[in-house]
């Protein structure tokens, strides 16, 4: 590992006890993320995202659990730290940033104290001090008014302002990394690009590394360098953002693009990925993505599709599909379409 | 109207929204009543030394079983006490008991109950087995045995009704917390790396806590009737003190000439009993989230 990973998650196994039986709701997830660098994960509801993120953060659900693998923070294995080491390493080393900045704000606290408490805990200052930190948080992340509305509830904030009160907790104890859970989901278009805009910023400003699992193509391309897409607990594809959206070497991360409106990759009508997404608690054999796969071959059901490096290709451009020709021809036919 | 203008106005609008809510307490006539009922009864017992010029234990032989009259108002007990004396310094005392040993159960029930919801596993099945066994017993059952054990007084009362009365409030809370911790805010909170304690106290509590409180309402109606209960069955505050209970008992020998000196201690436990039942429900209906 060299000194510029900040995270190194290798060979990350989650599983989630259901009724249903086990969920292989990670299966086998490896990456690097860069020091002040901007990873994003990409992938349809139920692929993992999430289950990665909060692995990561060690606040997996009940029910779920990590069965093998290694999150090294900072050269640190997560997975063999005990609770309360962990409990010390979030907040200023690691963060979060959830989807619904209303149900990750505690309703009955004032917003002000909710981003002063990090600081209480982690970096020892006084009530004053950190209240004074929390101020000038909400100024930087552009609340206007704080100190009137630092004595605010949550429920009185408009949503985009609570997802900035979420980003002043995140960077509330100077994390090396943060990682955010479709942040921009809960909001409309334009305060989304406002958010995404801040949230770049800020992290560019103070070096902070991001982790930024989302299924919004256009979001990716504008936050991230590198980008890793998942499919069915597992990565199909990694590389930079705008090689793997504007040349993806996997059936899915195409399927992905056809059907997304408003990116660069020009077509005339979006195409939607036939089919729904594996069953995570007996997957397919095989490559998971070849029962909806326009070009899979008999192959695709039986060997196994770790991800390996493309040949020939710089970058660490990698893709798990074994006949990834196929979807370097389907590219070139869409881009001869007038 | 332009979006901006719309904008300008939401705060306003929620402003007006919270001003409704704020003016609603009072336009409850069932709240209300129950106001006015438990500041007259808790008033009364506050000023007894004023309202009587009276000693609720001095006895006078010469006036025993006196009628209502101009000197006593509700006239006389069998060793000469004045009733409405003794009215209202056994209500201080059953009233100031009551709150009391209100606090005890709310405290011991809340912090097991988010003990057992929020850890779950073995700490879990230890509180509610406990619980179960408290349950098992009817209230009455498990009140009067442990007094009589512990001996009657004031002490034995509190920690009667501490060791019954605590299985409901870890109920309520445990159950309450089993859901809050689901929420986004708990994962937040555990993902900004604070201590379990932490996220109990400053973020599960305060969100769990008004069913507790809209509970212990109710719960205070009981523990009247239970410190009632226990005094009339001479297992409460030992005599000569005034309590509601042994005045009760001690009229009943006279009921077919003295019916007032059982009948009015029971009709003040009755008032009182109304008027924070119609507080408690009216406080129910303001609290109860979403309303």
């Amino acid at each position: 590992m060299s000194a510029e990973t900040i995270l190194e998650v290798r060979d990350l196994r989650v599983r989630i006890a259901s009724r249903r039986g086990l969920v292989r709701a990670v299966d086998g997830v490896s990456f690097d993320v860069p020091r002040g660098g901007a990873l994003g994960l990409v992938g349809e509801s139920g692929s993992g995202k999430t289950m990665t993120l909060r692995a990561i953060l060690g606040v997996l659900p009940p029910e779920a659990q990590i069965t093998s693998g290694e999150i090294r923070l900072d050269g640190v294995d997560l997975v063999q730290l005990r609770g309360s080491d962990v409990n010390r390493l979030r907040g200023p080393k690691m963060a979060m940033i959830f989807q619904e900045p209303m149900g990750a704000l505690n309703p009955v606290m004032r917003v002000g104290w909710q981003i002063a408490e990090g600081p209480q805990v982690h970096l020892g200052l006084s009530r004053g001090r950190a209240a004074e930190r929390a101020l000038e948080l909400m100024r930087r992340v552009g609340i206007p008014d704080p100190e009137r509305r630092f004595r605010a509830y949550p429920h009185e904030f408009s949503g985009g302002m609570r997802q900035r009160v979420m980003i002043a907790i995140a960077l509330s104890c100077d994390p090396e990394i943060i990682l955010c859970d479709e942040p921009t989901t809960a909001l409309d278009v334009t305060i989304q690009d406002q958010i995404l805009r801040l949230l770049t910023r800020l992290c560019r400003e103070s070096g902070v590394s991001l982790v930024f699992v989302t299924h919004d193509l256009p979001v990716v391309a504008q936050v991230c360098r590198d980008v890793a897409v998942m499919y069915g607990g597992q990565l199909v594809e990694r590389g930079e953002v705008r090689e793997v959206l504007l040349d993806p070497r996997h059936p899915y991360t195409l399927g992905l693009v056809r059907s997304a409106p408003d990116f660069e990759y020009v077509r005339e009508s979006l195409v939607p990925i036939p089919g729904s997404p594996p069953s995570l608690v007996s997957p397919p054999s095989g490559c998971r993505f070849h029962p909806r796969c326009a070009f899979a071959e008999d192959d695709c059901r039986t060997s196994e599709t770790p991800l390996r490096p493309l040949p020939g290709v710089p970058g660490g451009r990698s893709t798990a599909c074994l006949h990834y020709e196929r979807t370097l021809e389907a590219v070139e036919a869409d881009r001869a379409r007038p | 109207m332009s979006a901006l203008q719309v904008q300008a106005e939401a705060p306003l609008a929620a402003g007006r929204a919270r001003g409704r809510q704020a003016r609603r307490w009072y336009r409850q006539p069932a709240l209300m009543a129950g106001i006015v009922i438990l500041v007259v009864v808790v008033g009364m017992a506050l000023a007894a030394p004023l309202l009587t010029s009276y000693n609720p234990i001095a006895q006078n032989l010469n006036a025993s079983l006196l009628g209502p009259g101009a000197h006593h108002l509700l006239g006389t007990d069998q060793l000469g006490r004045d009733t409405f004396t003794r009215l209202l310094y056994g209500l201080r005392l059953d009233l100031r008991i009551a709150f009391i040993a209100v606090l005890f159960p709310f405290v011991l029930g809340v912090v097991l109950g988010s003990l057992a919801g929020y850890f779950g596993g073995w700490v879990d099945v230890i509180i509610m087995r406990l619980v179960d066994i408290v349950v098992a017993f009817p209230f009455y059952v498990l009140v009067i045995a442990l007094v009589f054990v512990l001996g009657p007084g004031e002490r034995s009362i509190y920690i009667a009704i501490t060791a019954v009365s605590w299985v409901a409030y870890a109920r309520i809370i445990r159950g309450e917390i089993l859901v809050a911790k689901r929420q986004d805010y708990v994962t937040a909170a555990r993902a900004g790396g604070l201590s379990s304690l932490r996220i109990m106290g400053r973020h599960l509590l305060p969100n769990v806590i008004t069913q507790a409180f809209i509970y212990a309402m109710s719960d205070i109606i009981q523990d009247i009737l239970a410190i009632v209960t226990l005094g009339y069955l001479g297992l409460g505050i030992p005599p000569p003190t005034a309590d509601l209970g042994s005045m009760i008992n001690d009229g009943q020998n006279f009921l077919s000439t003295h019916w007032q000196l059982t009948t009015t201690p029971g009709l003040v436990v009755v008032f009182v009993g109304l008027g924070l039942s119609l507080v408690g429900d009216g406080l129910a209906d303001l609290l109860r989230p979403g309303q």
